[in-house]
């Protein structure tokens, strides 16, 4: 689904990722841990191809297709969909037509109602898009663009920010819908029939590891300085960061360079 | 008086040639049945807000040149009519013809004073809610005609009154001026809102000359819409919130394109305690200049005000935001937001990661920018002044 060769970016004339190498196929969903300032949200925003991070070598290929220099909307089109930290307030906007243009251009009929219901933002429709938005409202606005976007690729970045726990189950819920790898949305079919469709991928940042209570990640990969350092089960990537730190994680990836 | 001039601006076209317009116009007959007037005239109507079907509204006065060409209530508890016919009826108006403003502060002002034109007299009785908005239309369909209106709006004790005021030329005319001298008084207890859309033609120079008077418990909502091309336009209403607990909010929605000049602001006296006031603007600047002005007076302690003017530059031109406090006691709470830029590159890309072209995009974000949330509007007139803005917005990239 998404193939990335020998990756450079600058951001303001520094170096930010360095010869990155990475492949998330059709169905899966990985996981990208990392410390602070290490690149994650500089790889998810070059991946969408948002103005200001340079790619200076490397290819990033989508579906077969090298999208490097592809514009942002030419990659939304072609499937890529992406939730961002702090998306900007866009005043007079309201959330109900940001939502219709999104169902809009995927092609499909969307009842945004609906949609709003499944994840508690019905109240907010009528609210200029992210105007005055909690961290966890933010969120639910993300997911439910996304809903109506329906992308084949999914980029999150840190899905458990500012989220309470009660909100993080119907997060983690509309995540898995997303991604069809939903229990609830799948009653009264087989198994077989249940992960035939299974056709979506993720790529999801993550500090805390919170997100991993909720969804079935297939993969985790850790970026170090603008590296990838570690690629292996999520789960395993995040209990080693809990009791070593990174800083495993640099000698892992200094015995790599080695 | 500050209400006529232009304080700070030197570069203000206000070298009006007088001689260059007449003041008197040939006779428009009066036409009973609303629904005969069609083509050219009735469209461009509609564009202001007015509808000849009548469709949702309690009264209508159309002005035509110098000519009432319409006029009746459809109403009980509310009066439309010219204001010679009202001051025929009515002996006490007298007593509000030109209390709030004084003729000799600007030449503008005195010659309506001087040739008057006619003009509409709107009254709501004491305690009655006239639940669908009055209609009243100024047109200018002689080229380089002067027309001096004067209009008085009356909202009687606890009554509630919507008006509509379409200002417009016929589509053909290049030149022309128009004064409006209007005199608003809000009783004790009552809601006024009145909205105000204007289309005028490329070279025509407008001056509005208003006072507002609102008293204990009364509110005033105002609503601007200026999005066509206009050769000058200055004004700078002033209201005066004269008793406890009165209310006034401005909204102004305002397109500059190459060529025009608009002088635009508004300003409150708070001079009652518990008394409150809102200035909303939103100012695109395509080419042409925009002086976007506010004023909060504060008097009295315990007042409460907000001045909010947001602006952007999207083709060279003048954006010249001038938000004013002046708080003469301890005790006033006002406070004011005036911001000029260009539009977010982060929300453009927000948008496109959606899905959307980047020229949407800045469609998207333009017309959400423009979008103030006017109240009080029939839901037909809100989609007219969308696909109005929709339609403009492809002249101003």
């Amino acid at each position: 689904m998404l193939t990335i060769e020998e990756l450079q970016v600058e951001v303001g004339g520094r170096t930010i990722l360095n010869n990155l190498n990475m492949e998330i196929p059709q169905g899966e969903t990985h996981i990208l841990f990392g410390p602070n300032g290490s690149g994650k949200t500089s790889l998810m925003m070059t991946i969408m191809g948002f103005s200001g991070y340079h790619v200076t070598h490397g290819k990033i290929t989508f579906k077969g297709e090298d999208i490097t220099h592809m514009p942002i909307h030419e990659r939304a089109r072609l499937g890529i969909g992406v939730s961002v930290q702090r998306p900007p307030t866009i005043q007079g906007l309201k959330t109900r037509n940001l939502v219709q243009v999104c169902g809009k251009l995927s092609g499909r009929a969307v009842d945004i109602e609906q949609l709003a219901e499944e994840v508690n933002f019905a109240a907010f429709l009528d609210r200029d898009v992210n105007h005055k938005f909690s961290g966890g409202e933010i969120k639910r606005s993300e997911l439910l663009q996304l809903m109506a976007q329906d992308p084949d690729l999914i980029l999150l970045d840190e899905p458990e920010s500012g989220v309470d726990l009660e909100n993080m189950a119907l997060i983690g819920e509309t995540i898995n819908t997303l991604l069809r790898r939903g229990v609830k949305c799948a009653k009264g079919k087989s198994h077989q029939e249940r992960i035939a469709p299974q056709t979506k991928s993720a790529l999801i940042i993550t500090h805390t590891g919170h997100i991993l209570d909720y969804i079935t990640a297939d993969r985790g990969q850790v970026l170090f300085n603008g590296h990838l350092c570690c690629s292996r089960n999520a789960r395993e990537i995040l209990k080693w960061i809990g009791e070593f730190g990174y800083e495993e994680c640099v000698r892992c990836a200094m015995d790599v360079q080695l | 008086m500050r209400n006529g001039r232009s304080t700070v601006d030197n570069d203000a076209p206000d070298g009006i040639d007088w001689p260059e317009y007449e003041t008197e116009a040939e006779n428009h007959g009066y036409v009973t049945q609303l629904t005969d007037i069609t083509g050219d005239d009735a469209r461009k109507f509609l564009d202001v807000g007015i509808d000849t079907s009548e469709k949702d509204r309690s009264g209508t006065f159309i002005q035509k040149d110098r000519s009432v060409i319409h006029c009746h209530a459809r109403q009980d508890g509310v009066e439309v009519m010219s204001i010679t016919q009202a001051r025929q009826t009515h002996d006490w108006l007298a007593d509000y013809l030109w209390r709030s403003i004084d003729p000799a502060q600007d030449t503008f002002t005195s010659r309506a004073k001087e040739i008057p034109h006619e003009g509409y007299f709107i009254r709501s009785a004491a305690g009655r809610h006239v639940t669908e908005p009055v209609q009243a239309c100024l047109y200018i369909a002689k080229e380089k005609f002067s027309q001096n209106v004067h209009n008085v709006v009356i909202a009687e004790p606890d009554s509630r009154l919507q008006v509509i005021t379409g200002c417009a030329t016929s589509p053909h005319l290049v030149s022309g001026l128009h004064v409006g001298v209007s005199e608003f008084y809000v009783k004790k207890g009552a809601q006024l809102h009145f909205t105000m859309i204007h289309d005028w033609g490329e070279r025509v120079n407008v001056r509005p000359r208003t006072v507002v008077h609102v008293e204990e418990g009364g509110v005033f909502v105002s609503n601007y819409i200026s999005l066509k091309p206009v050769g000058s336009l200055q004004m700078n209403p002033i209201t005066y919130l004269d008793g406890e607990g009165a209310v006034a909010r401005f909204n102004s929605v305002l397109v500059a394109a190459k060529g025009c000049h608009l002088d635009v602001g508004s300003r409150v006296v708070l001079n009652a305690p518990g008394t409150r006031a809102e200035i909303i603007s939103r100012a695109i600047a395509a080419g042409g200049t925009i002086v976007a002005r506010g004023e909060l007076v504060g008097k009295v302690a315990g007042v409460k005000a907000h001045l909010e003017c947001k602006g952007l530059v999207l083709k060279e031109g003048l954006m010249h935001a001038i938000p004013e406090l002046r708080g003469y006691v301890p005790g006033v709470e006002m406070s004011h937001e005036a911001a000029v830029g260009k539009i977010d590159q982060g929300e453009i890309e927000y948008l496109m990661a959606r899905g959307v072209d980047e020229d949407e995009a800045v469609s998207m974000i333009v017309r959400g920018f423009l979008n103030v949330d006017i109240e009080g509007l029939p839901a037909g007139l809100r989609q007219k002044i969308d696909r109005i803005i929709h339609e403009t917005q492809k002249d101003m990239m």
